[in-house]
């Protein structure tokens, strides 16, 4: 048995001396090259969170790129949900939130009453939200853009879920929505059905306009699926100052919502150049929308999506830098 | 998303509890009649009162409390000794774990561009280890899969979910086999054991998600806890079932000749069980792998994470690839777990010649392996995989021309077969038990309870339906157990269909099992976006997502069932006359009918574990108050009380089937 073992050794020996020798590149040859280029030291790490929609994935893109390439800091982007995303500013697990769409109870919890986390400014990002149908709809029945004509077409919108009412399409739990109260308030022969997701939501519409059918539903701007179907907002009653403060007697339209950031206490303090490139960012939902196509219709990768928008807009990106 | 175990205990427990069938032969189907036409009687005279109906923003006093606790933990957290000293050591000790196991195979590390182990090390040590505890052909099968993995150009995606289960793995048996054996010697603690283990299964994980980033922070070290907590109850479960059933007579004579208590348990109780828990430890190793698109909420870095991404683009193509990559690792582990299984009892009952040859062998192996871990820690070409994923990117355009067409070619007969399901027998059902009065489903539950499983079933229901009530969400509770039910039926005419045919023919059944494997461990969410643009947001697509998740356990079991009916008994009803139908209805089903039960039971599981899917698509109730109570704080408490109304309902169907299982196998 001893033979086998010092012939088996012994061909693996060659075997693996000759693979040695024509083995090619070594790991640490290439490390020097790619990992120092332009690390300046001062930024360190910077913690970026990633909300689940496309949007923000451009946002964290951009900005991730920038970091990492103008300033020299290791970025680390965590796939997180609202709620948890904010509740790491606390643990120091985040140090900055880049499209923030409102969330009163958040800003309360971590801002007023922790202090754990603070306003960093707007993106430029005007957030809308609405009641939206397939572009074939509004050109086919113009009228239906007037909220009062909605009744008049709620039979048309009857599905298997919405009970010989109307449907109207809620999607993702975690959207900002009145829309049960709307349509009690404004007497609305409808129905809010509850998608779950926003991809139930986009199949929903992308459906309605290829094949003709009839869909009304929550949506908001600025979202890449607008690029490929762009849906018409229906006009609910104008919004006015404090006609939403009251959740069961809202009847009117939702604000213009002014995206913001949000950062850590800490991070705010820390001096970090990171900390002023959050801070200057600002872009305009076309911007977004750009770099959101890139990722979501053409499949680039966040990075390359980045690249691409960055080195066309050298301008807007050396104003962040300042 | 949920792999229960299969129950291996019914069909052991099945023998005792015979009596009192004779009487009731005639009368159950008539009492089960009666109580139906009571309750619709009942129905129509007090229509609509006292539903308990809640709307979807509405809050009772207990889901408000619930909030407020959490509340109160999360400011509390710097300050509480709890977390200080408890809870931030257990992070930081499984934190390590995990970026010790990342720095070997998927991350790089300190001033290495790349991961300590390269693709070819990792390739290497998966073909040595499978053939070391398995076999040569599993062997092969474990190079080939990992391999194709590199080449769908998801490497390093793939590394990180694995060193992630291997993690999760690993903690969930540090616990699992030691609580496990006891359980199998204790009944005491088996009882005890039990509903913590089905609350662990059943509970939706969106419910504990947040919480556990509260509690251990967001990292490694969430990711893992909350997939042990998943994963470990199989294996507890199976090891108590393995040590009880080491026959008596084997320990009996172990202690005749004098064995301690802990002789008896390593030389006997363990040794004689391995072969069952190995199989545990298998099953752990499934229900971890269906974490890893939930983990990925919790930047658990990996393959779920791809899947997720792509959902936001609707990307139905990348989301396919890389689920393809997990049911590629799930394949993988399987059949070298189960190998290995097989391995210890034949080890166990030949050893001959054969055995000559296997040190030196495995010895040589070893070194080729360590030469490859070097090869691939020292050169670039063997540590990145090469190439750059093209067959990945032709996987993802094919599924989407696939999918492109089924969706174009198929909606219109799928929206007529859609309505006919919902109007004709969902909406209907779904009335019925909305509409009722609580107090009258839950007396219809208990009697329907009693009949079929006894009094002791009947009590357990009717503690079940009190809670539920407890709960505040009676009204969303009947309307996802109205999807439930009718997801059930369909997955057992399925599971009789397919199964029947399988168990019949041993060449159906191999070139069915594969798929049936992939359905089950491929993430939902890679095929909710085709349902949705077939059947639209809609409760039947959430039935639907259900079926294909919860009709492949229901097949196995049956053919496994239809294949056990001895060869005789059929060779006697054919020379008899029989047909091939009458074979089929009057010997090999009537003959099944345990394993018709235990299909029933675990496919009502598998559906209920689906209801959190059926949220995001658009079936509403549980799911959707669940999914909401993870997205938005003030709906925490809510959806904590959905999550407890599912285990509710998990519980009650369970322990009613299981009890009728017993009187069925009598």
């Amino acid at each position: 048995m001893a033979r086998h073992w010092r012939a088996g050794a012994a061909g693996l020996a060659v075997l693996g001396l000759t693979l040695t020798a024509c083995g090619g590149a070594k790991v640490g040859d290439t490390s020097s090259g790619s990992n120092s280029a332009g690390s300046s030291g001062k930024c360190g790490t910077f913690n970026l969170a990633v909300n689940p929609w496309v949007g923000y994935e451009a946002d964290a893109a951009v900005v991730a790129y920038v970091a990492q390439h103008n300033l020299g800091c290791t970025v680390n982007k965590k796939n997180l949900k609202e709620e948890i995303a904010w509740q790491g500013f606390g643990t120091g697990e985040v140090d900055a939130v880049l499209e923030n769409w409102g969330h009163a109870d958040l800003v309360k919890k971590y801002i007023d009453e922790q202090k754990t986390a603070v306003d960093a400014g707007q993106t430029g990002n005007k957030g809308i939200i609405g009641w939206y149908v397939p572009p074939w709809l509004a050109q086919a029945h113009p009228d239906i853009l007037q909220w009062k004509n909605l009744n008049k077409y709620a039979s048309k919108f009857k599905t298997s879920e919405s009970g010989g009412k109307g449907q109207l399409l809620d999607g993702d739990p975690s959207y900002v929505t009145n829309d049960a109260a709307l349509v009690k308030n404004l007497n609305l022969n409808f129905k809010v059905v509850y998608a779950g997701s926003e991809a139930a939501l986009i199949t929903a519409f992308r459906d309605a306009e290829k094949n003709k059918k009839w869909v009304i539903g929550y949506f908001y701007e600025p979202q890449w699926f607008l690029s490929e179907v762009p849906l018409k907002k229906v006009s609910l009653p104008a919004y006015k100052t404090g006609c939403d403060a009251d959740a069961a007697k809202v009847a009117c339209d939702y604000p213009v919502y002014n995206l913001n950031k949000i950062v850590s206490a800490k991070f705010a303090k820390s001096g970090s150049p990171a900390y002023n490139l959050v801070k200057n960012f600002n872009w305009t939902n076309d911007d977004q929308n750009e770099v959101a196509k890139y990722i979501a219709q053409d499949k680039l990768s966040d990075d390359a999506a980045a690249k691409k928008w960055v080195d066309a807009n050298k301008d807007k990106v050396d104003a962040w830098l300042k | 998303m949920t792999v229960v175990m299969e129950k291996p205990e019914q069909t052991e427990a099945a023998q005792p509890a015979a009596p009192a069938r004779g009487v009731r032969k005639v009368g159950r189907p008539v009492m089960i009649a009666a109580i139906l036409v009571i309750w619709l009687v009942l129905f129509a005279v007090l229509r609509g009162k006292q539903t308990l109906s809640l709307a979807v923003a509405d809050l009772t006093d207990l889901h408000r409390w619930i909030n407020d606790f959490n509340d109160s933990i999360g400011a509390n957290r710097n300050s509480n000794p709890l977390f200080l000293y408890f809870f931030n050591e257990i992070r930081l000790v499984i934190d390590n774990l995990v970026t010790f196991v990342q720095h070997l195979i998927s991350q790089p590390s300190g001033s290495r561009p790349v991961p300590q182990i390269g693709w070819l090390g990792v390739v290497g040590l998966a073909g040595f280890v499978s053939w070391a505890l398995g076999n040569w052909k599993v062997a092969l099968l474990a190079v080939a899969g990992f391999t194709f993995l590199g080449v769908q150009g998801l490497w390093q995606e793939s590394m990180d979910t694995l060193a992630l289960i291997l993690c999760a793995v690993f903690v969930a048996l540090l616990f699992a086999i030691p609580l496990g054996v006891w359980a199998g010697l204790s009944d005491r603690f088996n009882r005890f054991v039990t509903p913590f283990l089905d609350f662990m299964q059943t509970m939706p994980t969106f419910v504990y998600l947040a919480p556990l980033t509260l509690f251990f922070l967001i990292g490694g070290a969430s990711a893992t806890i909350a997939t042990v907590i998943y994963a470990a109850p199989p294996t507890i479960r199976i090891t108590a079932h393995a040590i009880r059933n080491v026959s008596r007579t084997t320990v009996e004579a172990a202690d005749s000749l004098g064995a301690t208590r802990r002789q008896s348990l390593l030389k006997v109780l363990l040794p004689m069980s391995k072969r069952t828990v190995v199989m545990g430890v298998n099953q752990t190793i499934m229900a971890a792998l269906a974490m890893v698109t939930i983990a990925a909420l919790i930047n658990a870095p990996g393959l779920g994470v791809n899947v997720l991404q792509a959902l936001q683009s609707l990307d139905v193509g990348t989301a396919f690839n890389a689920g393809l990559a997990i049911v590629i690792l799930a394949i993988v582990l399987d059949r070298v777990t189960t190998a290995a299984a097989a391995r210890e009892e034949n080890a166990r009952n030949a050893r001959h010649d054969f055995t000559k040859w296997r040190a030196p062998l495995l010895g040589a192996g070893a070194v080729v392996t360590v030469v490859l871990i070097y090869l691939s820690h020292t050169y670039l070409w063997a540590a990145d995989f090469p190439g750059d994923g093209t067959v990945g990117t032709h996987i993802a355009s094919g599924t989407d021309t696939a999918a492109t067409w089924v969706q174009d070619n198929l909606s219109g007969l799928t929206n007529a077969f859609r309505d006919g399901i919902t109007n004709g027998l969902l909406n209907p059902f779904q009335t019925l038990l909305t509409d009722s009065p609580w107090w009258l489903v839950g007396a219809v539950l208990v009697a329907l309870a009693v009949v079929l499983g006894g009094w002791k079933s009947g009590i357990t229901t009717a503690v079940c339906v009190g809670l539920l009530v407890a709960t505040g969400v009676w009204s969303d509770a009947m309307t996802t157990l109205a999807s439930t039910i009718v997801a059930t039926v369909l997955v057992m005419i399925l599971g009789v269909v397919f199964g029947v045919w399988m168990g019949r023919s041993t060449l159906v059944d191999r070139t069915i099992r594969p798929t049936l494997d992939a359905a089950q461990v491929m993430p939902p969410f890679v095929y909710l976006v085709p349902f949705l643009a077939l059947f639209g947001a809609t409760r039947f697509t959430a039935i639907v997502a259900a079926i294909v998740y919860g009709a492949p356990v229901a097949m196995k079991i049956i053919a496994d069932g239809i294949r056990a009916v001895p060869e005789t008994t059929v060779e006697a009803a054919t020379s008899a006359g029989c047909n091939t139908w009458q074979i089929i209805t009057k010997v090999q089903l009537p003959m099944s009918r345990s394993a018709l039960t235990l299909a029933t039971n675990q496919g009502l599981i598998y559906v209920l574990s689906m209801v959190v899917v059926g949220g995001l698509v658009g079936a509403g109730a549980l799911g959707y108050d669940v999914v909401a109570g993870f997205s938005q704080g003030e709906l925490y408490g809510k959806g904590l009380a959905a999550g407890l109304a599912i285990v509710l309902l998990g519980v009650m169907f369970d322990r009613i089937t299981q009890a009728a299982a017993r009187r069925a196998g009598a």
